[in-house]
């Protein structure tokens, strides 16, 4: 059967042997997707694309790079100054990781919105929030590699996090350090964790998308694909659509790279590490902020820890906290009420993050932390037993209930434009 | 559902924009930063070589007795509008240190355009001893290690002034109402007619400052023309794709109508 | 994308002009294309020496404390360089062949600016060993020039390859004299 769908002969030949024409046409061609996904759901294929930007231009970087604490800055100004291209590069790499972030965070509180972690679609999403730790911990030893004055004591802040640990918390920073304090033993293991990561995310990248592609995408209005007239095939139609999609995402991204370069970085960055001082504010890169908001927000060691990795972990049972039927927020006034106070509590506590552990803050961090697993360990589950939701239409391509006119199809294409 | 797809992204954009101010939050609150207007700002800011030669002048007859500018080398220069010849001739008036010899022995020989900026002293420590314990920092990074570097390093040399009453100014340290805290272990490095410039530019405080700005700026930066250029001509294509590729997608589109 | 069954022209029924349509859908795939290629080359052209490995590529060496007979090696672009001042013997013999009935035809005074310094890449045009020679000790091979141990190729005293597998001379550097005694190489 496989054979009949390629004219090329070499193609035909290849495919009976090794089918993957066949599965690449199936994955990005002849894949039915939902006929009204809008452009929300760009983003994972944005996310797809930062990802081959930063392993690509990463890469090159690290045949310029010199992971050893007496020349990694070094290097990094040659790579700015004297490589072909270096400048370029590099503030890609830098200005791209900011992007996947931001491209990825939509991407979630897209799946928050549309219900995309109901069943059954919960391995897919747990997939995705091992994604996301994947990508900070990526991020993380990243940052530290130039090896300036941020690098340096964002990693003895972030690995010190374990000495919380009780009992062996020092034992496992002292194995994470190699050493007794963050040195060129652990400059050069995340250099190397930081080369490898990427690809372990590529890996689960697959798996995410293998498991996208057991039920098909979620769509705006949540509920499963009826049949033929409810879908399109992925190409041409989505694949033009993400293309307008990268072109808008590149076009910013450029205008990051070529003309604000340092302004998602931290000046204090460009003076070289220097473990005898501690500059006087130090913050995390601003993807990471909302989570030190809520480490900063517990005034006990560990109880600051745990909670900050908990803010993740929430999320890996969030298929089984919202227990409603209903998927998108289009169809749960009262849940899309809450979905919006969420993302401002989050937008807060990156802001919080930012500012000095004192005064109102401090008080602000609770509140916003409290509120932020309150709406995943109450608020949510009680919403799934009380919420009057609205009535869901009969299909993708019938979404109006109860009269039928031939151009519901464009009336309900036009907006999601 | 278009609409507020669109403003959750808009905040997200407001909130990714909240971040940076982190950066002008660490400058202190009660500073007073002037704001230069500079050649190099903007989408199509270009640096102004004989600032640029003026303020390596001022480098090199002011700062330099303190700072060293390490990532710099001679032949660097030839981005201020120096040609080769003129490099080598500036490389030669200074002296670096080269070796082993067939002796086995350091010997100091005149500097090569390939040779870096030489530093004033040998090492950090040395670098303390002679400032009172305090460390001169390296400059060829300082107008990106610093927030709002250029508006920064210009208030910082023209700020110094008497201290108010109520602040006491201990020894070995200035006032300075740029710098964060105001009391800074620099003394003032421009008092007016420091240098002597061959092009007749002005040698007030504020001229020398503002040059020794835009050196030090280039010294941060120096792809930064370029790099500015390629975003020009980067930022119109990508227009164009986005303009082509939302047509082509309406196209696509139109047949399942 | 590996199909062609299903090309937006082709299931197009009802718009105007499939022409055109045709034409923005291939233009925008085709502007994919240039992007693509326009940032391939920086990330290619990274991989060329940069700016001061490029700024190294000249190296001045003082000749004079070179002994009639001896030879000394300097470093140039991170490769050995040999500098023999020769003896009236070394040269005479140099010259005592026909440069043209050689593997790779040239005449000793083509290679050198003055006879009695002959500046060589230290390189073996067989496979970049460093051949011997360059100290007394050494073995000159059969030619009395140099010797490369790895596959056996044996150069006269003008560099020249008169024995084994390597296929040139060794070769000649771009190189000034300064002055009676500093050379530039590069």
């Amino acid at each position: 059967m496989s054979a009949e769908k390629f004219s090329n002969p070499v193609v035909r030949w290849i495919d009976h042997r090794l089918p993957v024409f066949s599965m690449l046409d199936h994955t990005a061609n002849d894949y039915p997707t939902p006929k009204n996904l809008n452009y929300m759901w760009n983003f994972g294929s944005l996310a797809g694309l930062s990802l081959v930007i930063m392993i690509v231009t990463g890469i090159v970087l690290a045949m310029n790079y010199t992971a050893h604490v007496d020349h990694a800055f070094e290097s990094v100004e040659r790579i700015m100054r004297d490589v072909n291209h270096g400048w370029l590069i590099r503030y890609i790499h830098m200005n791209a990781a900011s992007f996947f972030f931001i491209v990825v965070y939509i991407h979630i509180f897209r799946g928050l919105y549309y219900g995309s972690y109901k069943a059954p679609r919960e391995l897919l999403w747990i997939l995705g929030v091992v994604i996301f730790l994947l990508m900070m911990a990526t991020a993380f030893m990243g940052y530290v590699l130039p090896w300036g004055q941020m690098s340096f004591w964002g990693a003895t802040v972030i690995t010190n996090l374990f000495s919380a640990i009780p009992f062996v918390g020092e034992s496992i920073v002292t194995f994470l350090w190699g050493g007794f304090s963050v040195d060129n033993p652990t400059l050069n293991r995340f250099f190397s964790l930081h080369y490898l990561m990427p690809f372990l995310i590529a890996g689960v990248v697959v798996l995410h998308i293998v498991a996208l592609h057991r039920f098909g995408s979620n769509n705006p209005i949540g509920i499963d694909a009826k049949g033929p007239q409810d879908t399109i095939s992925f190409h041409p139609y989505y694949t033009i659509k993400d293309m307008f999609g990268v072109a808008v995402f590149l076009l910013l991204l450029a205008g990051a790279v070529f003309f604000f370069p340092n302004a998602m970085g931290h000046p204090d960055n460009y003076i070289p590490a220097n473990p005898m001082q501690t500059p006087a504010h130090i913050v995390p890169e601003w993807y990471f902020l909302p989570f030190y908001a809520i480490l900063r927000a517990v005034p006990d060691k560990l109880g600051g820890v745990l909670l900050m990795f908990s803010a993740i972990l929430v999320l890996f049972i969030l298929p089984w906290l919202d227990r409603s039927p209903i998927r998108s927020a289009r169809f749960r006034p009262v849940f899309r009420i809450f979905f919006w106070l969420l993302f401002v509590d989050c937008i807060a506590l990156g802001y919080l993050g930012a500012k000095p552990a004192e005064g109102i803050y401090v008080v602000l961090s609770r509140v916003t932390t409290a509120w932020y697993f309150m709406h995943f360990l109450i608020i949510l589950p009680l919403l799934s037993v009380f919420e009057t939701t609205k009535p869901l239409p009969k299909s993708i391509s019938e979404p109006v209930l109860s009269a039928r006119s031939h151009n519901t199809g464009v009336g309900q294409m036009a907006p999601a434009e | 559902m278009f609409i507020r797809s669109k403003l959750c992204l808009v905040s997200l954009v407001i909130g990714m924009l909240c971040a940076p101010s982190q950066l002008i939050a660490a400058g202190g609150a009660d500073v007073n930063l002037e704001k230069g207007k500079w050649s190099f700002s903007g989408p199509f800011g270009f640096f102004d070589k004989a600032a640029l030669q003026r303020g390596f002048q001022v480098y090199r007859e002011v700062c330099a007795g303190c700072h060293g500018i390490d990532y710099l080398a001679f032949r660097n220069l030839g981005d201020l509008g120096y040609n080769a010849a003129e490099i080598k001739a500036i490389a030669a008036e200074y002296e670096v240190m080269d070796g082993p010899d067939d002796d086995g022995e350091m010997f100091m020989r005149p500097a090569r355009p390939a040779d870096q900026i030489p530093n004033p002293y040998r090492n950090d420590n040395e670098a303390r001893a002679n400032n009172n314990g305090a460390l001169p920092p390296d400059l060829s990074l300082i107008a990106k290690a610093r927030a709002n570097g250029p508006d920064y390093l210009y208030s910082l040399m023209i700020g110094y002034e008497d201290a108010p009453e109520t602040t006491e100014v201990p020894d070995g340290m200035y006032y300075n109402n740029a710098y964060p805290g105001h009391l800074i272990a620099m003394p003032q490095p421009i008092y007016g007619d420091d240098v002597e410039y061959s092009d007749g530019a002005p040698t007030t405080t504020a001229g020398i400052a503002s040059d020794v700005t835009n050196f030090l700026m280039w010294a941060a930066e120096p792809k930064m023309e370029v790099r500015k250029r390629i975003g020009v001509a980067a930022v119109f294509f990508l227009s164009i794709f986005v303009i082509m590729s939302y047509f082509a997608k309406r196209r696509v589109w139109a047949d399942l109508h | 994308m590996a199909s062609p069954k299903r090309t937006p022209a082709s299931s197009d029924k009802d718009v105007a002009d499939p022409k055109k349509r045709d034409f923005i859908v291939v233009a925008t795939y085709a502007m994919a294309g240039l992007g693509v290629a326009a940032v391939g080359w920086p990330l290619i052209n990274q991989m060329n020496p940069a700016a001061d490995t490029l700024a190294l590529a000249s190296t001045e060496v003082d000749v004079s404390k070179i002994a009639e007979g001896q030879a000394i090696t300097i470093t140039w672009r991170g490769k050995p360089v040999f500098i023999r001042h020769r003896t009236s013997d070394e040269i005479a013999r140099a010259n005592a062949v026909d440069g043209s009935n050689l593997r790779d035809p040239e005449e000793d005074e083509a290679r050198v600016q003055r006879p009695e310094m002959l500046v060589v890449l230290g390189v073996c045009t067989h496979l970049g060993c460093v051949p011997l020679g360059q100290k007394t000790s050494e073995v000159k091979g059969d030619y009395e020039g140099w010797f490369c141990p790895c596959h056996g190729s044996h150069y006269d005293t003008s560099g020249r390859i008169r024995k084994g597998p390597a296929p040139t001379n060794l070769e000649v550097p771009p190189y000034t004299f300064l002055s009676d005694t500093i050379i530039r190489i590069g």
